[in-house]
């Protein structure tokens, strides 16, 4: 009875003050929208400088006058360099094999752990399930030199093979953590009544969980083409000739030079190379932040 | 999740007091249980093989001497500790962390304030701009950077001369350039942020604000007794999280000054780099790296603490 009153009261209130608030709302709407713009153009700063830069020519670069923020004669001879350029395609070609296969690497292990271990259950499958979370908060630098003795021992140094090996293990925990709570949405029911009908844990995982967990899937497949595309020590440390680089360390180990650096085509090479993600992000921008916020909420 | 859910579904039945179904029943689930670890195993054999056993590995390395042939017990650590560099790189690491997710949890903070308040349909494009630092690989946008920062004739030293100031060495001096590695990392790491706050904004009911109003509490009040409360959880997860991340971060130093002005941004990341691989001390190196490790471990283990809570939480 109580809140009704003081709803009441409050609903007087606020018809009276109802022009102040209306223009005090409008204000903050618009200082947000200010606010933001800044913070926009702030973040924005570094990918516009970089198409800039990616479209002058070395002349225009090296001759040091006028706005670098600004392009007076665009041009495409640094993309269309590098696109016929043979290491850059190579690099191209190694980062699409090397991402690809840990995608489907991982998104296999991911996927077939996180059913047994949302569904199945066995001794010690709860310690498994907060090993993997743990193990997602291990950073590769922590553990890069150990692995380049033992991908030495494998006879794997210097060879693209050996990222194929190594990035799962920085994606399979956390696409596993995050199938491990999609999995677990899923009614039990569902599950029970297939198994009723005698089918088999297999084709349970395969007929009916993977088509219903199909956004976490999703989230998870763009997690981990993230990190295989993006990731910068493993390759550093383990790579060293220009035939088995990856993007991230073959632009700046063909593109550089002593202290020769072509900026123009380093530019338009990182433009180039960022393609893939953003793109994906484009599109799928909401599976990228469902991936991004389910560590933590999705707990 | 790691709450009680993996309880397998058929065991439930086996309680019935029919002697033969319940036999059957224990050998479904004996069944069961093998076919669940055996799902299970390509992850335990990952995780042996490339992260517990790398990880003991790295202790006995980092035991050795440099040509890896005699035990000197704890003499690497003891020897980096008494080092000039080591003490620095430790303060740095420290320093670039600590100011990085401060900066990152405030701005993020702030724009996801800013993106609550302007109406949902709105939210997308602005949320899509302000994502863009954290999706283009960090070893790329770094080079940017390091091209804005170039010393002579670059973005930020032709704004300073438009304006009348002489050219700065972005990364030429130690203090600076260890503002820069930060601010790189601040630019790339609040993006983040934003986007988790703004998912744990939204999860905040309005009635708390309407009671909260009704009786009559200010902006700053709803903020500190609505708000940040309801949001602890959420962030405490986050600054630890961004914290092993940042702490152990690599790309941004290494490329930006590779460690450099004498020493003076290296992060225990890029300096295991530098004596492990590049100058070949690899029980050195390996012992950097590990320096890392408690820490890491104080971090990861509030993070798991406050997982799990909210798990219950929303289980509840």
């Amino acid at each position: 009875m109580s809140a009704t009153t003081l709803e009441h009261a409050a609903r007087a209130s606020a018809a009276r003050h109802r022009g102040s608030l209306h223009r005090q709302r409008l204000w903050a709407l618009w200082g947000s929208y200010i606010a933001l713009g800044v913070f926009v153009i702030m973040f924005l700063v570094p990918p516009f400088y970089t198409l800039m830069t990616s479209l002058k020519s070395s002349a225009e670069i090296s001759a040091q006058s006028g706005s670098p923020w600004v392009v007076r004669h665009p041009t495409l001879e640094n993309f269309w360099y590098l696109i016929t350029y043979p290491n850059f395609q190579t690099y191209y070609l190694n980062s699409a094999i090397v991402t690809v296969a840990t995608v489907v690497i991982s998104m296999v292990i991911a996927i077939l752990a996180a059913f047994s271990l949302s569904r199945m259950g066995f001794w010690g499958s709860q310690t498994l399930s907060t090993s993997v979370f743990l193990t997602y908060l291990i950073p590769p630098s922590l553990l890069f030199i150990p692995l380049f003795q033992i991908v030495g021992q494998l006879g794997l140094i210097n060879s693209v093979w050996c990222l194929v090996l190594l990035y799962p293990t920085l994606a399979v925990p956390f696409c596993t953590w995050i199938m491990i709570g999609y999995f677990s949405s899923i009614p039990k029911e569902l599950d029970e009544a297939a198994l009723i009908d005698g089918a088999g844990y297999l084709q349970i995982l395969w007929k009916i969980f993977i088509p219903v967990a199909m956004p976490g899937i999703i989230a998870a497949t763009i997690f981990a083409f993230t990190v295989a595309w993006g990731a910068f020590l493993y390759p550093l440390a383990y790579l060293y000739t220009s035939n088995q680089m990856v993007l991230t360390v073959g632009i700046i180990s063909d593109l550089i030079r002593g202290d020769v650096f072509q900026w123009g085509k380093i530019m338009a090479a990182c433009l180039l190379a960022s393609l893939p993600p953003i793109l994906i992000y484009a599109f799928l921008m909401d599976y990228y932040v469902a991936g991004l916020t389910a560590g933590a909420t999705k707990g | 999740m790691a709450d009680g859910t993996s309880v397998p579904v058929g065991v439930i039945g086996s309680t019935r007091p029919v002697a033969r179904p319940r036999s059957s029943m224990k050998k479904f689930a004996q069944k069961r249980s093998t076919i669940a670890f055996l799902l299970c195993l390509p992850l335990i054999l990952l995780v042996a093989g490339f992260v517990v056993y790398p990880a003991f590995y790295a202790i006995y390395l980092s035991m050795l001497n440099k040509k890896m042939t005699t035990f000197v017990g704890l003499g690497n650590f003891a020897f980096l500790l008494k080092r000039h560099t080591f003490q620095l790189v430790i303060f740095q690491s420290c320093l670039f962390a600590i100011t990085a997710v401060v900066l990152k949890a405030l701005l993020g903070f702030i724009i996801a304030h800013l993106m609550h308040n302007i109406p949902g349909k709105n939210q997308r494009i602005w949320r899509g701009l302000l994502l863009v630092p954290w999706v283009i690989p960090l070893a790329l946008s770094t080079l940017t950077w390091w091209w804005m920062f170039d010393p002579s004739y670059s973005a930020f030293n032709w704004i300073l001369n438009q304006f009348g100031f002489d050219n700065v060495p972005w990364l030429g001096v130690g203090w600076i350039a260890r503002i820069c590695t930060i601010t790189v990392n601040v630019w790339f790491g609040t993006p983040f942020f934003m986007i988790m706050y703004l998912a744990a904004l939204k999860s905040v009911p309005e009635q708390l604000y309407e009671a909260a109003a009704i009786d009559g509490a200010n902006t700053v009040q709803k903020l500190f007794f609505v708000t940040l409360p309801m949001m602890r959880n959420i962030i405490a997860i986050t600054v630890l999280f961004s914290l092993i991340v940042t702490f152990a971060d690599f790309d941004i130093v290494r490329i930006l000054t590779a460690g450099g002005p004498q020493d003076m941004t290296h992060v225990f990341a890029t300096y295991a780099f530098q004596v492990g691989i590049q100058s070949g001390d690899i029980p050195l190196g390996a012992g950097v790296s590990l320096f890392m490790f408690p820490l890491l471990a104080f971090a990861a283990f509030f993070v798991l603490r406050g997982v799990t809570k909210r798990t219950k939480e929303i289980a509840a």
